[in-house]
């Protein structure tokens, strides 16, 4: 084929695909930061360019470091205990042991469900003295406690939901790492005498270290992507104590209908997956080479 | 076996089933409190009756049957797009060495980081220009080109032979053929794994519904879930948990039904 047969015809079969990403992924990415450097519009008042405002505004908001450092924690208190888990529900489930498929569809059947539906069954766990951890407390003589509704309590109690919601998720990745490992290397492991938890760290937690490092940074970038839950939940409160940085760009943009700062905010969050995508291009891809 | 060992094996086997147990828990809890009144569900008595009760009031409170199909008509309009417009893609990608191919890949894999979630408010502004607002081709438009999908099929047309193009070629298969007969059938476990992905993920997915749609002729399941159990409107709690357990019940069948697929899938596109 000719070379401009060729790019005629590459760039016909790629025009869909391209028109619908521009369209929807770069286009707005562009725009976003522009408005980001706009006033809103209004009937009364046309927009005006306002240079870096917006983001002056989300330095001294509150709220917004409040999201931000809420959407750290979160991802703080679900990312390790996720991966410790899945790491364990893997290395169960990837052995020859007597009802091996109810277990891994007890562990994996979590993450099918929607998080909208997650919350709903949680809410109900999490009602002050009639919910079902409330009841069992009481049993043992605890008062009832407003769990999403103290400021204190409510975070974990959504990080919990989050990580029963998602190891197993993680547990696939980590039962595809396990498939990989020769087995035998536990063989000779094995007729070395060399203890379970010896092989586990010596042998099995280096070899999986390409999946581990795969799996935090999904999900980080997760922790940042998943909202849906409060919205039946909290909606971000009491006082913005369980409130994320795409719930607020949400609230602000859509309640609040300040497209301008939901740009800005929007513009921050887009930086932040940018920086975490590229430690992942240098960081995963050049120096974790084992296989 | 020796005797501490066997007794260590148990004790594990003990412990994996516990946290089984512990897993599946929550979602049976929603199902046992769907088929009994909300007095009994919040008492926990397991003796109290059956009833179907719940189930009645939640159709009769809210349309699950058309939120049900609305669900429906997204994934089912969705994924055949989807592969269509990412086959196209992938195969230009790895076919035809076109100027500036290097770049458009570059431009697929900027949408894996930046998916359509993010850019909600803009995503939203364009779709009202395009007068799609509550339809539900606007639900689904943001997600047809998939990034994901590109990159999956691109990885698995680069493994296929080139002895079997030039083949096809010699039989008399065109440019179109040679897609349709060699790469396509040869790419059919990563056209399962990302359906299954794919139906999973639009079949749960909430917040960009919510924002698009404001009809009960277009709204989806999780988002009519998602109204119906807000705080404020004070249903009860079985009522919810039938609401909910009608939401998820189709995804939850066909998972059980076709686990290892499902699985399989997972796996598949997640080590590409």
């Amino acid at each position: 084929m000719k070379n401009s047969a060729k790019n005629i015809h590459g760039w016909l079969l790629f025009a869909p695909a391209a028109i619908l990403l521009v369209a929807f992924t770069h286009y707005p990415t562009i725009a976003t930061f522009i408005n980001s450097l706009f006033s809103n519009q209004s009937v009364i008042r046309p927009s005006r360019f306002t240079g870096i405002d917006s983001y002056y505004m989300l330095f001294e908001d509150p709220v917004f470091w409040k999201v931000f450092v809420n959407n750290m924690w979160l991802a703080l208190g679900t990312i390790p205990t996720s991966i410790g888990l899945a790491i364990l529900m893997a290395l169960i489930v990837n052995k020859a042991i007597p009802g091996r498929g109810f277990l891994r569809m007890s562990y994996f059947t979590p993450t099918m469900l929607p998080m909208i539906a997650v919350a709903n069954i949680w809410l109900f766990f999490y009602a002050p003295d009639i919910g079902l951890i409330d009841k069992v407390l009481g049993i043992f003589g605890f008062d009832g406690h407003n769990w999403l509704g103290d400021p204190d309590t409510v975070l974990p109690a959504i990080i919990i939901m989050t990580v029963w919601k998602e190891a197993g998720f993680f547990m696939i990745f980590y039962l595809a790492g396990l498939q990989t490992i020769s087995p035998e290397l536990e063989e000779a492991a094995q007729l070395e005498g060399s203890s379970r938890w010896n092989y586990f760290w010596r042998i099995q937690f280096p070899l999986l270290l390409p999946t581990t490092l795969f799996v935090l940074i999904n999900a980080f970038l997760n922790s940042f992507k998943l909202v849906d839950h409060l919205f039946v939940l909290t909606k971000g409160g009491p006082d913005n104590a369980s409130n994320l940085i795409l719930y607020y760009i949400y609230e602000t943009a859509f309640s609040f209908l300040d497209i301008s700062y939901a740009s800005a905010l929007t513009v921050f969050m887009l930086a932040m997956l940018a920086v975490t995508a590229l430690a992942q291009f240098f960081f995963v891809e050049k120096r974790v080479h084992y296989r | 076996m020796t005797l501490s060992r066997k007794f260590t094996y148990s004790l594990e086997l003990f412990g994996a089933y516990v946290l089984a147990i512990l897993w599946i828990l929550p979602l049976l809890y929603a199902f046992w409190a769907a088929f009994h009144s909300s007095s009994d569900a919040i008492h926990f008595d397991l003796t109290s009756p059956l009833t179907l009760d719940n189930f009645r009031k939640a159709i009769n409170q809210a349309p699950f049957f058309q939120y049900g199909i609305n669900t429906f008509l997204v994934v089912g309009f969705l994924l055949p797009l989807q592969l269509l417009v990412s086959t196209l893609a992938a195969y230009a990608l790895v076919r035809f060495n076109f100027v500036g191919s290097k770049i458009a890949f570059a431009l697929v894999l900027v949408q894996l980081m930046i998916t359509p979630e993010i850019l909600i408010v803009q995503n939203y502004g364009t779709l009202s220009k395009l007068g799609l607002v509550d339809t539900i081709a606007g639900i689904g438009l943001p997600y047809v080109a998939s990034a994901f999908c590109i990159f999956l099929l691109r990885q698995t047309f680069k493994s296929i032979p080139k002895e079997l193009e030039d083949a096809a070629e010699l039989e008399g298969c065109g440019t179109m053929g040679i897609l349709w007969r060699v790469y396509v059938p040869l790419a059919m476990p990563t056209y399962l794994a990302f359906s299954l992905v794919s139906i999973s993920h639009h079949w749960n997915n909430f917040l960009w519904p919510l924002i698009i749609t404001n009809s009960v002729e277009t709204r989806p399941l999780t988002v009519g879930l998602g109204i119906f159990a807000a705080p404020e409107s004070g249903v009860d709690w079985s009522v919810i948990s039938a609401a909910t357990i009608l939401s998820i019940f189709p995804l939850l069948i066909a998972f059980l039904l076709f686990q290892k697929q499902f699985v399989q899938s997972f796996m598949h596109a997640g080590i590409k």
